[in-house]
Protein backbone atom coordinates (compact mmCIF):
# COMPACT_ATOMS: atom_id res chain seq x y z
CA UNK A 1 0.00 0.00 0.00
CA UNK A 2 1.50 3.34 -1.09
CA UNK A 3 1.60 6.42 1.14
CA UNK A 4 -0.80 8.12 -1.26
CA UNK A 5 -3.39 5.36 -0.68
CA UNK A 6 -3.40 6.22 3.02
CA UNK A 7 -4.53 9.74 2.15
CA UNK A 8 -8.02 8.26 2.11
CA UNK A 9 -9.14 8.43 5.79
CA UNK A 10 -11.54 5.46 5.43
CA UNK A 11 -8.74 3.29 4.05
CA UNK A 12 -6.46 4.47 6.87
CA UNK A 13 -9.13 3.62 9.47
CA UNK A 14 -9.46 0.10 8.03
CA UNK A 15 -5.70 -0.36 8.18
CA UNK A 16 -5.56 1.01 11.76
CA UNK A 17 -8.38 -1.28 12.91
CA UNK A 18 -6.51 -4.30 11.55
CA UNK A 19 -3.02 -3.24 12.75
CA UNK A 20 -3.61 -1.92 16.29
CA UNK A 21 -4.46 -5.30 17.93
CA UNK A 22 -1.33 -6.92 16.44
CA UNK A 23 0.91 -4.01 17.44
CA UNK A 24 -0.64 -4.04 20.93
CA UNK A 25 0.04 -7.77 21.28
CA UNK A 26 3.65 -7.36 20.13
CA UNK A 27 4.08 -4.48 22.59
CA UNK A 28 2.89 -6.63 25.53
CA UNK A 29 5.25 -9.47 24.53
CA UNK A 30 8.20 -7.08 24.12
CA UNK A 31 7.53 -5.51 27.53
CA UNK A 32 7.19 -8.92 29.20
CA UNK A 33 10.59 -9.96 27.84
CA UNK A 34 12.18 -6.55 28.41
CA UNK A 35 11.07 -6.24 32.05
CA UNK A 36 12.20 -9.82 32.71
CA UNK A 37 15.64 -9.03 31.26
CA UNK A 38 15.79 -5.69 33.10
CA UNK A 39 15.05 -7.30 36.46
CA UNK A 40 17.65 -10.04 35.85
CA UNK A 41 20.35 -7.56 34.75
CA UNK A 42 23.28 -7.27 37.18
CA UNK A 43 24.02 -4.07 39.09
CA UNK A 44 26.39 -1.63 37.43
CA UNK A 45 29.86 -1.33 38.99
CA UNK A 46 29.39 2.42 39.47
CA UNK A 47 25.62 3.03 39.56
CA UNK A 48 24.70 -0.11 41.48
CA UNK A 49 21.01 -1.05 41.28
CA UNK A 50 19.95 2.39 40.06
CA UNK A 51 21.04 1.29 36.57
CA UNK A 52 17.53 -0.28 36.41
CA UNK A 53 16.14 3.26 36.11
CA UNK A 54 18.13 3.61 32.87
CA UNK A 55 15.93 0.93 31.26
CA UNK A 56 13.07 3.46 31.50
CA UNK A 57 14.98 6.73 31.22
CA UNK A 58 16.97 6.11 28.02
CA UNK A 59 14.10 4.74 25.85
CA UNK A 60 11.75 7.52 26.99
CA UNK A 61 14.42 10.13 26.14
CA UNK A 62 14.82 8.64 22.66
CA UNK A 63 11.05 8.53 22.11
CA UNK A 64 10.56 12.10 23.30
CA UNK A 65 12.96 13.15 20.54
CA UNK A 66 11.53 10.67 18.01
CA UNK A 67 8.08 12.15 18.61
CA UNK A 68 9.26 15.65 17.74
CA UNK A 69 11.20 14.32 14.75
CA UNK A 70 8.06 12.58 13.50
CA UNK A 71 6.08 15.80 14.03
CA UNK A 72 8.72 17.72 12.05
CA UNK A 73 8.39 15.38 9.07
CA UNK A 74 4.59 15.65 9.38
CA UNK A 75 4.94 19.46 9.51
CA UNK A 76 6.73 19.33 6.15
CA UNK A 77 3.92 17.07 4.95
CA UNK A 78 1.42 19.75 5.97
CA UNK A 79 3.27 22.78 4.60
CA UNK A 80 4.98 21.35 1.51
CA UNK A 81 3.20 18.20 0.30
CA UNK A 82 -0.21 19.00 1.86
CA UNK A 83 -0.80 15.35 2.68
CA UNK A 84 -4.28 15.08 4.27
CA UNK A 85 -3.08 12.89 7.13
CA UNK A 86 0.12 14.84 7.90
CA UNK A 87 -1.48 17.18 10.44
CA UNK A 88 -3.47 14.27 11.87
CA UNK A 89 -0.17 12.46 12.48
CA UNK A 90 1.42 15.56 14.02
CA UNK A 91 -1.50 16.33 16.33
CA UNK A 92 -1.73 12.69 17.48
CA UNK A 93 2.02 12.48 18.22
CA UNK A 94 2.21 15.59 20.45
CA UNK A 95 0.64 14.27 23.70
CA UNK A 96 2.47 10.94 23.35
CA UNK A 97 5.83 12.64 22.80
CA UNK A 98 5.11 14.97 25.72
CA UNK A 99 4.34 12.01 28.01
CA UNK A 100 7.61 10.27 27.10
CA UNK A 101 9.58 13.49 27.61
CA UNK A 102 7.93 13.91 31.03
CA UNK A 103 8.80 10.30 31.88
CA UNK A 104 12.41 10.96 30.82
CA UNK A 105 12.63 14.00 33.11
CA UNK A 106 10.98 12.25 36.09
CA UNK A 107 13.09 9.09 35.84
CA UNK A 108 16.22 11.19 35.25
CA UNK A 109 15.54 13.14 38.44
CA UNK A 110 14.94 9.95 40.40
CA UNK A 111 18.25 8.58 39.11
CA UNK A 112 20.08 11.87 39.69
CA UNK A 113 19.26 12.13 43.41
CA UNK A 114 21.20 9.00 44.49
CA UNK A 115 23.92 9.35 41.81
CA UNK A 116 24.55 13.10 41.61
CA UNK A 117 23.11 14.08 44.98
CA UNK A 118 20.43 16.29 43.43
CA UNK A 119 17.13 15.91 41.60
CA UNK A 120 17.86 18.75 39.19
CA UNK A 121 20.66 20.94 37.86
CA UNK A 122 20.43 23.57 35.10
CA UNK A 123 22.72 21.44 33.00
CA UNK A 124 22.60 21.85 29.18
CA UNK A 125 21.16 18.37 28.55
CA UNK A 126 18.51 18.62 31.28
CA UNK A 127 17.54 22.16 30.33
CA UNK A 128 17.23 21.38 26.61
CA UNK A 129 15.08 18.35 27.48
CA UNK A 130 12.85 20.56 29.65
CA UNK A 131 12.61 23.00 26.70
CA UNK A 132 11.39 20.05 24.57
CA UNK A 133 8.61 19.36 27.09
CA UNK A 134 7.60 23.05 27.06
CA UNK A 135 7.58 22.99 23.23
CA UNK A 136 5.28 19.96 23.28
CA UNK A 137 2.92 21.76 25.68
CA UNK A 138 2.99 24.87 23.45
CA UNK A 139 2.02 22.84 20.36
CA UNK A 140 -0.79 21.07 22.24
CA UNK A 141 -2.06 24.45 23.48
CA UNK A 142 -1.91 25.84 19.92
CA UNK A 143 -3.96 22.94 18.56
CA UNK A 144 -6.56 23.52 21.27
CA UNK A 145 -6.67 27.30 20.81
CA UNK A 146 -7.30 27.51 17.05
CA UNK A 147 -10.69 25.99 16.24
CA UNK A 148 -10.27 25.51 12.48
CA UNK A 149 -8.09 22.34 12.09
CA UNK A 150 -6.42 23.49 8.84
CA UNK A 151 -5.37 26.86 10.32
CA UNK A 152 -4.23 25.18 13.53
CA UNK A 153 -2.25 22.67 11.46
CA UNK A 154 -0.29 25.38 9.64
CA UNK A 155 0.48 27.31 12.82
CA UNK A 156 1.50 24.12 14.67
CA UNK A 157 3.65 23.02 11.70
CA UNK A 158 5.63 26.29 11.78
CA UNK A 159 6.11 26.05 15.56
CA UNK A 160 7.18 22.41 15.17
CA UNK A 161 9.80 23.21 12.54
CA UNK A 162 11.17 26.10 14.63
CA UNK A 163 11.23 23.85 17.70
CA UNK A 164 13.11 21.13 15.79
CA UNK A 165 16.29 23.13 16.43
CA UNK A 166 16.11 21.79 20.00
CA UNK A 167 16.75 18.20 18.79
CA UNK A 168 20.42 18.66 17.77
CA UNK A 169 20.90 20.83 20.87
CA UNK A 170 19.69 17.94 23.08
CA UNK A 171 21.80 15.40 21.19
CA UNK A 172 25.05 17.39 21.14
CA UNK A 173 24.64 19.35 24.39
CA UNK A 174 26.94 16.90 26.17
CA UNK A 175 29.66 17.57 23.59
CA UNK A 176 29.20 21.33 23.11
CA UNK A 177 29.10 22.21 26.80
CA UNK A 178 30.70 20.89 29.94
CA UNK A 179 27.74 19.07 31.46
CA UNK A 180 27.05 16.91 34.48
CA UNK A 181 25.11 14.53 32.21
CA UNK A 182 27.22 11.75 30.73
CA UNK A 183 28.06 11.64 27.04
CA UNK A 184 26.68 9.21 24.47
CA UNK A 185 27.27 5.60 25.49
CA UNK A 186 24.98 3.49 23.27
CA UNK A 187 25.18 4.92 19.73
CA UNK A 188 28.66 6.36 19.27
CA UNK A 189 31.65 6.05 16.99
CA UNK A 190 33.77 3.16 18.20
CA UNK A 191 30.77 1.22 19.52
CA UNK A 192 28.79 1.13 22.73
CA UNK A 193 30.60 1.47 26.05
CA UNK A 194 27.91 -0.53 27.86
CA UNK A 195 28.52 -4.17 28.73
CA UNK A 196 26.15 -6.62 27.00
CA UNK A 197 24.41 -7.75 30.22
CA UNK A 198 23.05 -4.21 30.55
CA UNK A 199 22.97 -3.21 26.87
CA UNK A 200 20.69 -6.09 25.78
CA UNK A 201 17.88 -5.36 28.31
CA UNK A 202 18.21 -1.66 27.47
CA UNK A 203 17.73 -2.31 23.74
CA UNK A 204 14.84 -4.75 24.35
CA UNK A 205 13.11 -2.11 26.51
CA UNK A 206 13.77 0.47 23.78
CA UNK A 207 12.05 -1.81 21.23
CA UNK A 208 9.11 -2.34 23.64
CA UNK A 209 8.70 1.41 24.26
CA UNK A 210 8.97 2.11 20.51
CA UNK A 211 6.23 -0.44 19.76
CA UNK A 212 4.10 1.19 22.48
CA UNK A 213 4.72 4.61 20.93
CA UNK A 214 3.60 3.50 17.46
CA UNK A 215 0.58 1.57 18.78
CA UNK A 216 -0.59 4.64 20.71
CA UNK A 217 0.19 6.92 17.79
CA UNK A 218 -1.85 4.85 15.36
CA UNK A 219 -4.75 4.71 17.84
CA UNK A 220 -4.54 8.48 18.47
CA UNK A 221 -4.52 9.13 14.69
CA UNK A 222 -7.64 6.98 14.34
CA UNK A 223 -9.28 9.04 17.13
CA UNK A 224 -8.33 12.30 15.41
CA UNK A 225 -9.93 11.18 12.11
CA UNK A 226 -13.11 10.20 13.98
CA UNK A 227 -13.07 13.57 15.84
CA UNK A 228 -12.97 15.38 12.49
CA UNK A 229 -15.89 13.28 11.24
CA UNK A 230 -17.89 14.26 14.33
CA UNK A 231 -17.00 17.93 13.71
CA UNK A 232 -18.07 17.73 10.04
CA UNK A 233 -21.37 16.05 10.94
CA UNK A 234 -22.12 18.64 13.63
CA UNK A 235 -21.41 21.45 11.17
CA UNK A 236 -23.75 19.75 8.66
CA UNK A 237 -26.38 19.44 11.40
CA UNK A 238 -26.00 23.12 12.36
CA UNK A 239 -26.20 24.33 8.75
CA UNK A 240 -29.28 22.14 8.13
CA UNK A 241 -30.98 23.56 11.22
CA UNK A 242 -30.33 27.20 10.28
CA UNK B 1 20.71 -3.77 45.94
CA UNK B 2 21.40 -0.87 48.24
CA UNK B 3 18.34 -0.51 50.44
CA UNK B 4 18.45 3.29 50.34
CA UNK B 5 18.15 3.23 46.52
CA UNK B 6 15.17 0.87 46.28
CA UNK B 7 12.78 3.74 46.87
CA UNK B 8 14.13 5.63 43.83
CA UNK B 9 13.84 2.55 41.59
CA UNK B 10 10.29 1.78 42.76
CA UNK B 11 9.30 5.44 42.31
CA UNK B 12 10.70 5.47 38.74
CA UNK B 13 8.84 2.29 37.73
CA UNK B 14 5.65 3.57 39.42
CA UNK B 15 5.92 6.84 37.47
CA UNK B 16 6.36 4.85 34.24
CA UNK B 17 3.29 2.70 34.97
CA UNK B 18 1.17 5.77 35.86
CA UNK B 19 2.21 7.76 32.75
CA UNK B 20 1.82 4.81 30.34
CA UNK B 21 -1.52 3.79 31.90
CA UNK B 22 -2.77 7.39 31.60
CA UNK B 23 -1.79 7.45 27.92
CA UNK B 24 -3.53 4.14 27.18
CA UNK B 25 -6.66 5.21 29.13
CA UNK B 26 -6.75 8.56 27.30
CA UNK B 27 -6.61 6.88 23.87
CA UNK B 28 -9.18 4.19 24.74
CA UNK B 29 -11.69 6.51 26.46
CA UNK B 30 -11.38 9.02 23.61
CA UNK B 31 -12.04 6.25 21.05
CA UNK B 32 -15.13 4.94 22.86
CA UNK B 33 -16.54 8.45 23.33
CA UNK B 34 -16.04 9.29 19.63
CA UNK B 35 -17.57 5.99 18.46
CA UNK B 36 -20.58 6.56 20.74
CA UNK B 37 -21.01 10.13 19.43
CA UNK B 38 -20.81 8.95 15.80
CA UNK B 39 -23.34 6.17 16.48
CA UNK B 40 -25.65 8.70 18.15
CA UNK B 41 -25.39 11.09 15.17
CA UNK B 42 -26.02 8.17 12.79
CA UNK B 43 -29.11 7.14 14.77
CA UNK B 44 -30.46 10.68 14.43
CA UNK B 45 -30.00 10.50 10.65
CA UNK B 46 -27.03 12.87 10.59
CA UNK B 47 -24.66 11.07 8.28
CA UNK B 48 -22.37 11.82 5.35
CA UNK B 49 -24.08 9.13 3.30
CA UNK B 50 -27.01 10.36 1.22
CA UNK B 51 -30.34 9.34 2.69
CA UNK B 52 -31.80 6.27 0.94
CA UNK B 53 -34.36 7.24 -1.71
CA UNK B 54 -37.91 6.73 -0.50
CA UNK B 55 -40.20 4.76 -2.79
CA UNK B 56 -42.69 7.08 -4.41
CA UNK B 57 -46.28 6.54 -3.25
CA UNK B 58 -48.42 4.77 -5.80
CA UNK B 59 -50.58 7.23 -7.70
CA UNK B 60 -54.24 6.56 -7.69
CA UNK B 61 -55.78 6.11 -11.08
CA UNK B 62 -58.39 8.66 -11.88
Amino acid sequence: MALADLANPSRFLNLADRTIPWLGGLTVLAFAYGIDQAMLAPDDYQQGATVKIMFLHVPSAWLGMLGWGLMSVAALGTLVWRHPLADVAAKAAAPIGAAFTLLCLVTGSLWGRPEWGTYWVWDARLTSELVLLLLYLAVIALWRTVEDPSRAARAAAILTLVGAIDLPIIKFSVEWWNTLHQGASVFRLGGSTIYSTILVPLLVMAVAFTLLFFTLHLAAMRNEILRRRVRTLRLMQASAAS
Amino acid sequence: MAANHIGFIVAAYTAAVVIVAALIAWVMIDYRTLRRTLADLDRRGITRRPAPARPEPAREQA
